[in-house]
């Protein structure tokens, strides 16, 4: 069974080399100093008895507010799983840094976000969109995005 | 030597493989850079299905965003719909009653046969066998349908597993139609192998080709048969377990090589170890209620809830954010055929372009989950 750390667990964790890294503790994750992301994941990457060396899934939320980035790490050696989360701010240009060279899993995953949330991952080696075509208006799994609707095209003639 | 090497100028040209290509499973491109017959770049482009499912999913009811992940992977709609439930579930604290969580392993198990069948059959199509071993694998696949057809009425997209259970208990002759069809399957895997594992063509053109280290593999989030036949002992329905996977007893096949054949053969092995989970969990199938009494809206507490599964394909995560209403907040995907695309560049470089189909098919992608 996948020991899976809650939210003091991993904060007493990161607490150890970065003591004034974590922003919140939560009950099954923590959210973390957004400009210290990279340095905590190669920490937990790399450190002996934590080597989440197996980056599930990278996931984005849009809180109006600012965005949520939710790493799911897991260690396949240590059988256990820790959620890390960042937060970006302003809807321009949102940042968080990008974990590609610890986790090559990140690539797409990075890209995929960018693509439809918006969110950039400043040192990520080919940000460009994924899903979507260049030029493509907007990041479609923003709130504050508007679906194409088929029935406001004027007919033709009109 | 040198003046010869010289004597004949190639340059590298680029090709566009697919997106309308017999072998690609789908619409997907690779963008191949090729030195002769060599493949010294790749890179994979797609997009061409994307349907923005997750953005849809937002718009409806829990129960409401279940036949959306039929859609994705679907062919093993059955574990993609139990993959989004037990999100929910998680999210909603919903409990799940012995007997469903027994006839949702029997479903996913037989999902993962009918998919790895179709999966194996591809493979050999790419090898240039054309049709006839393929028409060997459906014939199989064919029945599994005829058995999901049985539980759910639907012969694709089944919608059959939901929160709080399935949708409805089994028919009374889906157990004996159930028993003889794993009665027979050993029967057939046996004959694949005696025609397949032993060809020579088959072992020429996929030992030693396309190579996935096992270090590359963990480091670009492979998963599933591709990341196990890199020599790595990962299966969630061990390292886990959910639903009541812990009762079982099985083998998780792993390979050594971490080249085309093992992911062919830890394929063919997994179907072996599903028909003995079937038969242990048609054994020991406990009666009982299917579902949980649930109302048709189920309106979570607010939070957030990340499932993860072990599919055919891999680890196929769903991560739920509720806002305390009836619609998700957000509702992301953890596609495994996405993320093993990661380490194709590494598997494909420095091999010839007809072995890039080989390579490429052997990750047994699914489109629809690729672009979702």
């Amino acid at each position: 069974m996948t020991k899976e750390l809650d939210g003091l667990t991993a904060a007493e964790i990161v607490a150890r080399s970065f003591p004034d890294g974590i922003v919140e503790v939560l009950a099954s994750s923590i959210v973390i100093r957004t400009d210290l992301l990279a340095e905590v994941a190669r920490y937990l990457h790399d450190t002996p008895g934590l080597s989440f060396n197996y980056l599930e899934g990278i996931a984005s939320v849009d809180y109006i507010d600012y965005f949520e980035v939710v790493y799911n790490l897991v260690s396949l050696e240590e059988n256990h799983s820790m959620v890390i989360k960042v937060q970006a701010y302003g809807r321009e240009k949102p940042e968080v840094p990008s974990v590609v060279s610890i986790w090559k899993t990140a690539d797409f995953q990075e890209r995929e976000e960018y693509d439809l949330m918006g969110i950039v991952f400043t040192g990520h080696p080919n940000l460009k969109r994924i899903m979507l075509w260049e030029g493509f208006p907007g990041h479609p799994l923003r709130k504050d995005f508007l679906e194409f609707d088929h029935r406001n095209i004027a007919p033709a003639g009109d | 030597m040198v003046a010869q090497d010289s004597a004949i100028k190639t340059q590298p040209i680029v090709i566009n493989m697919g997106p309308q290509h017999p072998s690609t499973h789908g619409v997907f491109r690779l963008r191949l850079v090729l030195d002769g017959e060599t493949v010294i770049d790749v890179e994979p482009v797609f997009g061409y299905l994307h349907r923005s499912k997750e953005k849809l999913e937002e718009e409806r009811t829990y129960l409401q965003t279940l036949p959306i992940t039929d859609r994705m992977d679907y062919l093993s709609s059955m574990t993609n719909n139990l993959g989004c439930s037990m999100a929910i579930e998680k999210l909603a604290n919903i409990p799940v009653p012995e007997r469903a969580q027994y006839l949702r392993v029997i479903m996913a198990e037989l999902t993962r046969i009918s998919s790895h069948c179709f999966a194996q059959g591809m493979q050999l199509q790419e090898m240039g066998a054309w049709a006839t071993p393929l028409m060997y694998f459906i014939r199989e696949r064919e029945k599994i349908i005829d058995l999901f057809e049985m539980v759910s009425g639907a012969r694709l997209t089944f919608n059959y597993i939901r929160p709080g259970g399935v949708s409805q208990d089994i028919p009374p002759e889906f157990i004996p139609a159930c028993y003889k069809f794993i009665d027979e399957m050993p029967g057939y895997i046996d004959e694949y192998e005696q025609l397949l594992v032993q060809n020579e063509i088959l072992r020429s053109r996929t030992m030693g080709v396309g190579v996935l280290p096992r270090d590359l593999a963990i480091n670009s989030g492979a998963s599933g048969p591709v990341l196990r036949a890199s020599g790595i002992n990962w299966d969630l329905r061990k390292q886990d377990p959910y639903l009541v996977y812990d009762r079982f007893d099985f083998d998780v096949p792993v390979g050594q090589h971490g080249d085309t054949y093992d992911r062919f053969m830890v394929r063919m092995y997994e179907m072996r170890e599903s028909v003995k989970i079937v038969r242990q969990a048609l054994d020991q199938l406990p009666p009982g209620p299917v579902t949980a009494n649930l109302p048709i809206v189920i309106i979570p507490p607010p939070g957030d809830a990340y499932a993860h599964i072990e599919t055919a394909r891999g680890t196929l995560g769903f991560y739920m954010v509720s806002d305390g209403g009836a619609n998700p907040w957000r509702f992301h995907v953890r596609a495994p055929s996405l993320i093993n695309l990661t380490a194709l560049r590494e598997m494909i470089i420095g091999h010839k372009v007809a072995d890039t189909v080989v390579i490429f098919g052997s990750i047994d992608i699914v489109l629809g989950e690729v672009d979702r």
